[in-house]
C-alpha cells in the first residue's frame, strides 16, 4: 500500500458511510476522515460530485484511485487485507457473506435512502412508515438467512462484511420503529457487535461530524 | 476448480423479465456455462408458492443450484460463478483497482438503480406514480454512469471485454426502454446498448427469448 493515508469521505449518520468505517476498522487500516455534510447538500458541490458523480458518500482515496460505492470499496478493503476475513477464502462461503451483505445492501438499505424518502412523501410520516415497512421487509429475509449461516456474528464466528452492514441497518431499523421483537438472531448479533471496540470506533456518535 | 467438472451441470431458477435473473443468464452465457434453466413466474406468485419456499425460504428470484451450492442475491450469485468458473472467460479484471471500478459501476446498477424500480417497489409505489418514479431514478443512476463509462469504455463498459458492468447494464436498459428514460443523454450507454445486440451471449439471455418468455413478447 502507498505511504499515503487513505481519505474515507463520509458522513457521521450514512450507513454506507459507517459499513466502510467499519470495514477499514477490522482491517486495521487508518484513514483520514473527510466529513461530507449531506444535510447541508455538500454532496452536490463541484468538487465532491467530481470525485463522486452520484454525489454520494462513501468515497475513498486511497493507493491514488478514488473508489465510490461501499461495497466496492469494502471488497478493496478484503482484498487488500485477506488475513482480515473480512470475505473468507472459500468461493461458497464468501459468496453466502456476499449473500448476506446483498439482502441489506440492495434490499433493504436503498429504500430508506433519505434520496428515496423524499421522493416518496413529502410528510415525515408517510416517510417513517415507507421506511419501517421495506425495512421489516428486508429484515424478514435477513433473519431466515442468519439461520443457517449465523454463529457468534452473522457468518459463523469471525467478522465479515456482513457485520459491517449489519449494525447501521439495525440503527435505521431503531429510527423508525421496526419491531425488533420479530428478528431475535438480528438483535443478538448486533448486541454482541456493538460492544467490539472497532464497532464503537465506527459509530456514528464517535465519528468528528457527529452533532454535539 | 476439476471437482466443478465432476457436478451437475447449474440449475437457475429465473423469471424471464427479473432483471436480477437476467444478470445471471447473461454471466452463465458469456462464459459457455450449460445450465438448466426452471421458470418461476412472479406474476403468478410462484415464488411464493409451497415448493419454491421449500427449496428457497427467502423466496427470490434468480436462485443458483450447483451440486451442494444454493445461492440468492444476483451479485452474490454472479461473484460466485466468477470465482467456481475462472476460465476461459473473467468477466472481473484481475487488478484490485480495476476491479473496484468495476464493482463500483456495477453497483451503481445493482445496489442504487434497480432495487428502487423493481416489481414489488412499482407495486407499492402505485400504478399512478410509478413510471415517473422509475423513469427519475434509472435516469439519475445513468447520469453517473454514464460519467463513468466515458472514462473507462471501450468496446464494453470498461474496456474491451464484457465485466459484470454489461452484465447488469443489458437487463437496465430494458427496464429504462420500458419506462421512457429519454436516453439521448447518455451516448456511452447508448453505445453499449448497440453492442449488446449484436453479442450472441446477451441476445441468448434476452427476456424475448427465455422459455418462460409470453409469446406476444418473444423475439421473432
Amino acid at each position: 500500500m502507498s505511504s499515503e493515508k487513505p481519505v474515507l469521505y463520509t458522513y457521521w449518520r450514512s450507513s454506507c458511510s459507517w459499513r466502510v468505517r467499519i470495514a477499514l476498522q477490522i482491517a486495521g487500516i487508518e484513514a483520514e476522515h473527510r466529513p461530507v455534510h449531506l444535510v447541508k447538500a455538500e454532496q452536490t458541490s463541484q468538487p465532491y460530485s467530481e470525485l463522486n458523480p452520484l454525489q454520494q458518500v462513501p468515497s475513498m482515496v486511497i493507493n491514488g484511485e478514488t473508489l465510490t460505492q461501499s461495497m466496492a470499496i469494502m471488497e478493496y478493503i478484503s482484498e487488500l487485507k485477506p488475513d482480515c476475513n473480512l470475505l473468507p477464502a472459500s468461493p461458497l462461503d464468501k459468496a453466502k457473506v456476499r449473500m448476506i451483505c446483498e439482502i441489506i445492501n440492495s434490499g433493504t438499505q436503498p429504500l430508506q435512502n433519505l434520496s428515496v424518502l423524499k421522493k416518496f412523501s413529502d410528510k415525515q410520516e408517510e416517510r417513517a412508515d415507507w421506511a419501517k415497512y421495506w425495512i421489516t421487509k428486508g429484515f424478514v429475509a435477513l433473519e431466515k438467512a442468519l439461520k443457517n449461516t449465523a454463529g457468534e456474528y452473522c457468518y459463523g464466528n469471525k467478522l465479515t462484511l456482513a457485520d459491517c452492514c449489519l449494525v447501521p441497518q439495525v440503527y435505521n431499523a431503531v429510527r423508525y420503529y421496526v419491531d425488533m421483537s420479530e428478528f431475535p438472531l438480528i438483535s443478538k448479533i448486533n448486541q454482541t457487535l456493538e460492544k467490539i471496540p472497532q464497532f464503537k470506533a465506527a459509530h456514528p456518535s464517535n465519528q468528528i461530524d457527529c452533532p454535539e | 476448480m476439476s471437482s466443478e467438472s465432476d457436478t451437475p451441470r447449474p440449475i437457475l431458477y429465473s423469471y424471464f423479465r427479473s432483471s436480477c435473473s437476467w444478470r445471471v443468464r447473461i454471466a452463465l452465457a458469456l462464459k459457455g456455462i450449460e445450465y438448466e434453466l426452471r421458470p418461476v413466474n412472479l406474476l403468478k406468485r410462484e415464488h411464493k408458492g409451497d415448493e419454491f419456499i421449500q427449496m428457497n425460504p427467502q423466496g427470490f428470484v434468480p436462485y443458483f443450484v450447483h451440486g451442494h451450492v444454493r445461492l440468492s442475491q444476483s451479485l452474490a450469485i454472479l461473484e460466485y460463478i466468477e470465482e467456481a468458473f475462472p476460465s476461459p472467460v473473467r468477466l472481473l479484471p484481475s487488478a484490485p483497482d480495476k476491479r473496484a471500478l468495476v464493482r463500483s459501476l456495477a453497483h451503481i446498477i445493482a445496489l442504487d438503480i434497480q432495487p428502487l424500480q423493481n416489481l414489488r417497489v412499482l407495486q407499492k409505489v402505485g400504478d399512478e406514480r410509478k413510471v415517473e418514479w422509475a423513469r427519475d431514478f434509472i435516469t439519475e443512476g445513468f447520469q453517473a454512469l454514464e460519467k463513468g463509462l466515458e472514462k473507462a469504455h471501450g468496446r464494453y463498459c470498461v474496456g474491451d471485454v464484457a465485466t459484470l458492468v454489461d452484465v447488469c447494464l443489458a437487463p437496465q436498459l430494458y427496464a429504462a426502454r420500458r419506462f421512457g428514460v429519454d436516453m439521448s443523454k447518455f451516448p456511452t450507454i447508448c453505445k453499449m446498448e448497440e453492442v449488446y445486440k449484436t453479442e450472441e451471449p446477451f441476445i441468448r439471455a434476452a427476456f424475448d427469448r427465455q422459455p418462460d418468455t409470453p409469446e406476444d413478447l418473444r423475439a421473432t
